[in-house]
């Protein structure tokens, strides 16, 4: 296996985007990323693009040639993943794998959702896809109705309260405010989070990520290539994907991702680290309760302990571990298939000391996290500057 | 996404009567019915099992952002069901406040309408879950 490494990113401006379309957002992602790396297009091999439902959300399937084609790149090869809302993450790991196997040499890896087209309830509908369409969305289910589910249990196995919750959000919210990319650039409190109405109990608007347009996007190459296009090449020390039952009800525990867990210690086996190394680090937190989850399952506390953590301010910038800089799901926004690009995008930044205002000190070794479903898929990855 | 008649006719023994399965080689209990065990593959034994519709609630929710098709349902209660054999399915607690369901209240299945596929199309039947008194 070769060495790759991440020598451009770009992404558009998250948010309710009326303006734009799934194309102009992927442009101008993809623009930005190849910019970034100072290349030109020619170099460019192969193509891997994370979309979880264009198909339901904007009636366009066959994204990867749609794609090529309006960013001028055909005849390059270019592939669409759907893995839910991991997509994107999953896209860069056959992205990774592409450079590192020797197959391709230059690659572009995008994701990108346009989700606004579509009323919410057709949004919460193409989004339960990524559960069990015959014996959970059929019976009513919602995608925030399975986190809740995940929450009660948390909270009552380990005590974790909506206070510890809503601490995930204002925290994500205050890293998001620094991020000029981001759908949300102001500040709330735990107040505005406990008092916002209900979606499935005990989860409010303010546990959720929202509705987003969005797209990103990284360009790969060869470790020993890049050092001659960028000064500041971030190498991808590990890439792991796990998966695990499609559907909430036949997972012997509801407190952890047990994908998480597995996709974890494969990568921190592959990097020969372990989680106390890593400084900064983007997770899934398309609920508040997903984000407890993942930096326990991720390892960086103990099973149970969280949300404590996060109250305490132990995930916040400059912290013991600096979690979700861009503001995560909940501040930055969701474009589901865009978002596991993004959060490289984001690793990619803090890692060269891009991160303007949200910059992370002594940011050497990040790591990302994406999530599909309620945890059927993940992908980590973990990112080293030179 | 509204399902198809052929799908929905399907599914009508699972729906109607908790038809599940189990593996006998290892003795695990599968609702909804699996065609390979997880735990043997191709060593496993899938035989019929009838569920008794019997359970205690997992985890709940009380819904009142609904997606497509249970607008008019909302608010309703969405649970994880334990079935006394094992398994746990996903399944709405009808005909009592939403304040009344707890962890571990015991429920028994109810035969019930789902969803319709608008003003005149097809009705999807199957099961809800009622407390027990
Ligand atoms: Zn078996």
């Amino acid at each position: 296996m070769r060495r790759v490494a991440i020598v451009g990113a770009g992404m558009s401006r998250f948010g309710e985007d009326w303006n734009r379309g799934f194309r102009d957002m992927i442009i101008d992602a993809g623009t930005s990323a190849i910019t970034d790396a100072n290349i030109s297009g020619d170099k460019i091999d192969g193509m891997f693009i994370g979309t979880m439902a264009a198909g339901r959300l904007i009636g366009q399937e066959h994204i990867g040639a749609l794609i090529a084609d309006f960013m001028g790149l055909n005849p390059v090869p270019s592939t669409r993943v759907e893995a839910a809302c991991a997509s994107g993450g999953v896209a860069l790991r056959q992205g990774f794998m592409a450079v590192a196997s020797g197959m391709h040499d230059t690659v572009v890896v995008g994701g990108v959702e346009k989700m606004t087209e579509v009323s919410t309830s057709e949004v919460a509908t193409a989004l339960g896809g990524a559960g069990d369409q015959e014996w959970e969305l059929f019976m009513g289910a919602t995608f925030p109705a399975l986190y809740a589910f995940m929450a009660q249990r948390h909270m009552l196995d380990y005590g974790t309260t909506e206070e510890m919750m809503a601490h995930v959000a204002v925290k994500n919210h205050k890293n998001a405010s620094k991020n000029k990319y981001a759908q949300y650039q102001n500040e709330i409190t735990v107040d505005h989070v406990l008092k916002s109405k209900t979606i499935a109990s005990p989860l409010k608007v303010f546990d959720c990520s929202p509705i987003t347009d969005g797209a990103a996007a990284v360009v790969l190459m060869p470790y020993e290539k890049a050092l001659s296009f960028t000064k500041k090449p971030v190498e991808i020390i590990a890439s792991a994907q796990a998966s695990d039952t499609i559907a909430l009800h036949d997972r012997e525990s509801l407190t952890k991702l047990k994908a998480t867990e597995i996709a974890a210690q494969s990568a921190f086996k592959q990097a020969k680290l372990a989680p106390r190394d890593i400084q900064v680090a983007e997770v899934h937190d398309c609920f508040t309760i997903a984000e407890i989850l993942a930096i326990e399952d991720l390892g960086f506390f103990k099973k149970g302990e969280g949300g404590k953590a996060t109250m305490e301010g132990l995930t916040a910038l400059n912290s013991q571990i600096s979690i979700n800089t861009s503001g995560g799901l909940k501040g930055c926004g969701h474009p589901v298939g865009a978002t596991g690009v993004k959060q490289a995008v984001e690793i990619t930044w803090q890692l060269r000391g891009q991160g303007g205002e949200r910059q992370a000190k002594n940011a050497n070794i990040g790591l990302t996290h994406n999530v599909g479903g309620s945890g059927a898929t993940c992908v980590v990855h973990i990112m080293k500057k030179e | 996404m509204r399902p198809g008649l052929a799908l929905t006719w399907r599914r009508i023994p699972e729906r109607y009567t908790l038809k599940g399965n189990k593996c006998t080689n290892c003795s695990t209990n599968y609702f909804p019915p699996r065609k390979i065990c997880p735990k043997c593959r191709r060593h496993g034994k899938i035989e019929t099992l009838y569920y008794n519709g019997k359970g205690k609630v997992y985890a709940y929710s009380e819904i009142t952002a609904p997606p497509v098709g249970f607008e008019l349902e909302i608010p309703y209660v969405l649970a994880l069901v334990e079935l006394e054999e094992g398994p746990k399915l996903t399944a709405q607690i009808v005909d009592c406040k939403p304040a009344d369901v707890k962890i571990g209240s015991r429920v028994h299945v109810v035969f019930r309408k789902i969803q319709q596929d608008g003003e005149e199309g097809l009705i999807h039947y199957g099961y809800k879950f009622k407390l027990v008194k």
